[in-house]
């Protein structure tokens, strides 16, 4: 009877921790929300913050965050999705794709702030390309390849062996097999990843510290020249995005509503988290049924 | 007839040689494509460890600061009259809460992995893997904003002070390593190889008896897989923990006061140090402690797995 007892405590123990984790994240999420969505207004999410006056806004901010999530996003899916190929499809096991392995266990487990650091000394100052957008989507490449490379693997290895044998049957190179049979089965699942990814890099601060900048110069929203100072899409100009503008509001802000702009901004910052997972559960789901014809999918 | 027939065998062997041309350049294009794509991953993280070493090393190299009193000296103040670079207050501050973050989200961690996979795995992985997954989804500067409008003020009512000190920043950082932690957790009971579970019960094992004398002890390594890369998480955060932990440069002597961590140092005093002084190396010479620790997390992992196929 003993052992009865102690496994029913045990149960309830751990079912007692697992509903706290739920409580702790919906308490976490309501709490999120409930300070700071009241503060979301159109005027919110469109006017410059201010310094020193109350009711400032997160506008360039939001626009610098999707702007440089774009950037990154152009940076990363080739690179990403080139390795995560060849680590799928032509690395032979060996010395050579352990070592490979290992660099990308190692480069993902890497501290943000370090890479933040690398971009600094690398690409700020030895490129030269000084605080600014380009160097901030640099610096969340290296951030955000790891991840890529590794999403890409794993969907390639999930597209059915008899796809690529039908193509080899076929007399077809290995490139075009890839390219043509195997990336529109895998890409559902490689979008998907990718719609992860950005959902991370939306959020990421501490490796845009050194690399963007923590400032935005004043920005003339109807001059789209790419080159001029104050346009902005200029990406050699700097660029402080909405996390990193949490951060500093909260560590350095001296306007009188600096908390309320600080709860603002993230709940901005985690609803548009919350719908970059929505979307990519969405999607991976649509495209499921559509290439299965499954009438629902558990 | 004949020409003809020759001239027809001709034309075929030149398309099919032409087809052979364009099989060779499509396989070497993919192959030189995506080896340049690999040969990027690795120039980056070998430029990532250069860049990073040779600027640490260069404070002890360069501005002749020794070993000993980096990585013992307690006395930090660069700007002091004798300077002195003891970084051992941070070093202390980073290992401090990343354990004791640990030792707070692994239960928790290991109960949420047990109760989706070994209680209600249906409903579990209904309710609590997706909560999970939002959970590692928010950002940390937002745990950070959480930490310092709810943590803080609460540990100041409950416990006097100022509420922001180690105590804080380990609170933060655990519910942060908690997705971490759970989700490679609940990876590997899923992955239990099968028929243990269902022989421990027939021998009429509970549940509480197969979990604690089958399942924890065959997946050990793999559960401490899960714990050591979320220690890995929490001693490479910087925002989120800068923001609670107050970045007194002493070594705290109780929970509650005031203390740095590396990375929170980095993030304050990059920006204000001059490229090249001894301060400024200084710096670096913590981004290379927290890059050598991520060597020694990936490589305890390492071992860990191996110890798992075993």
């Amino acid at each position: 009877m003993k052992a009865k007892t102690t496994d029913k405590i045990a149960t309830f123990v751990i079912c007692f921790f697992a509903l706290f984790i739920v409580a702790l994240l919906v308490g976490l999420l309501g709490f999120i929300l409930a300070r700071g969505v009241s503060h979301i207004s159109f005027d919110f999410l469109t006017s410059a913050p201010q310094t020193l006056r109350a009711g400032g806004g997160i506008g360039p901010q939001l626009f610098n965050s999707v702007f440089l999530l774009i950037l990154t996003l152009i940076i990363t899916i080739p690179i990403g999705w080139g390795a995560g190929i060849y680590m799928a499809q032509y690395a032979k096991p060996g010395k050579i794709t352990d070592f490979i392995r290992l660099v990308v266990e190692v480069l993902s487990s890497f501290p943000s702030i370090v890479i933040g650091l690398f971009g600094l000394l690398l690409i700020v100052n030895t490129f030269n390309f000084g605080f600014s957008l380009l160097s901030g989507a640099l610096a969340l490449a290296v951030f955000n390849l790891p991840l890529m490379v590794r999403t890409t693997e794993q969907a390639f290895r999930a597209v059915p062996k008899e796809q690529k044998e039908a193509g080899l049957a076929l007399g077809l190179s290995k490139w075009k097999i890839i390219t043509s049979i195997l990336l529109p089965a895998a890409l559902p699942s490689l979008i998907t990843g990718t719609i992860l990814a950005a959902g991370r890099i939306f959020g990421e601060a501490a490796a845009l510290l050194f690399t963007a900048g923590m400032s935005t110069p004043p920005l003339d929203f109807t001059d789209w020249n790419p080159l001029h100072a104050r346009s902005p899409i200029n990406p050699m100009r700097p660029a402080e995005t909405l996390a990193v503008h949490i951060w500093k509001v909260n560590s350095e802000g001296i306007a009188p509503d600096s908390k309320d702009i600080a709860a603002g901004a993230s709940a901005v910052l985690v609803l548009l988290v919350l719908a970059f997972n929505l979307i990519a559960r969405w999607f991976g789901r649509v495209v499921y049924r559509r290439l299965t014809a499954a009438k629902r999918m558990d | 007839m004949e020409p003809i027939e020759g001239k027809a065998y001709m034309e075929q062997n030149k398309r099919s040689r032409g087809m052979k041309e364009r099989h060779y350049w499509e396989e070497w294009t993919g192959r030189i494509y995506t080896s340049v794509c690999v040969v990027f991953l690795v120039a980056v993280i070998v430029s990532i460890v250069y860049f990073v070493a040779s600027k640490g090393v260069a404070t002890f190299a360069v501005n002749g600061v020794s070993l000993q009193e980096f990585f013992f000296g307690t006395k930090w103040s660069p700007d002091g009259e004798p300077k002195s670079f003891g970084a051992l207050p941070f070093i202390t501050g980073s290992f401090a809460v990343t354990v004791l973050a640990a030792l707070i989200a692994s239960p928790l961690s290991l109960c949420a992995a047990l109760f989706m996979t070994e209680i209600v795995p249906k409903s579990g992985k209904r309710i609590l893997q997706p909560a999970i997954e939002l959970l590692s989804g928010i950002p940390s500067v937002v745990y950070g904003f959480v930490g310092l409008t709810v943590i803080v003020p609460l540990l100041r009512d409950v416990f006097g002070g100022q509420g922001i000190g180690i105590l804080a920043g380990c609170l933060v950082l655990s519910v942060m390593i908690l997705p971490t932690i759970t989700s490679i957790m609940a990876d590997a009971l899923s992955s239990l190889p099968g028929g243990l579970r269902e022989s421990s019960y027939a021998l009429g094992a509970t549940r509480w008896q197969t979990i604690a004398r089958v399942i924890i002890p065959t997946l050990l390594p793999a559960l401490l897989t899960g714990i050591i890369l979320g220690m890995a998480r929490a001693f490479g955060e910087a925002l989120a923990v800068q923001m609670v932990i107050g970045n007194a440069p002493h070594i705290p002597q109780s929970l509650l006061e005031s203390a740095s961590t590396l990375t929170s140092v980095i993030t304050l005093s990059m920006g204000n140090t001059a490229m090249g002084s001894v301060h400024n190396n200084a710096l670096w010479s913590m981004a290379l402690v927290l890059l050598l620790m991520t060597f020694i997390f990936v490589l305890l992992v390492r071992l860990l797995e191996r110890r798992n196929r075993i």
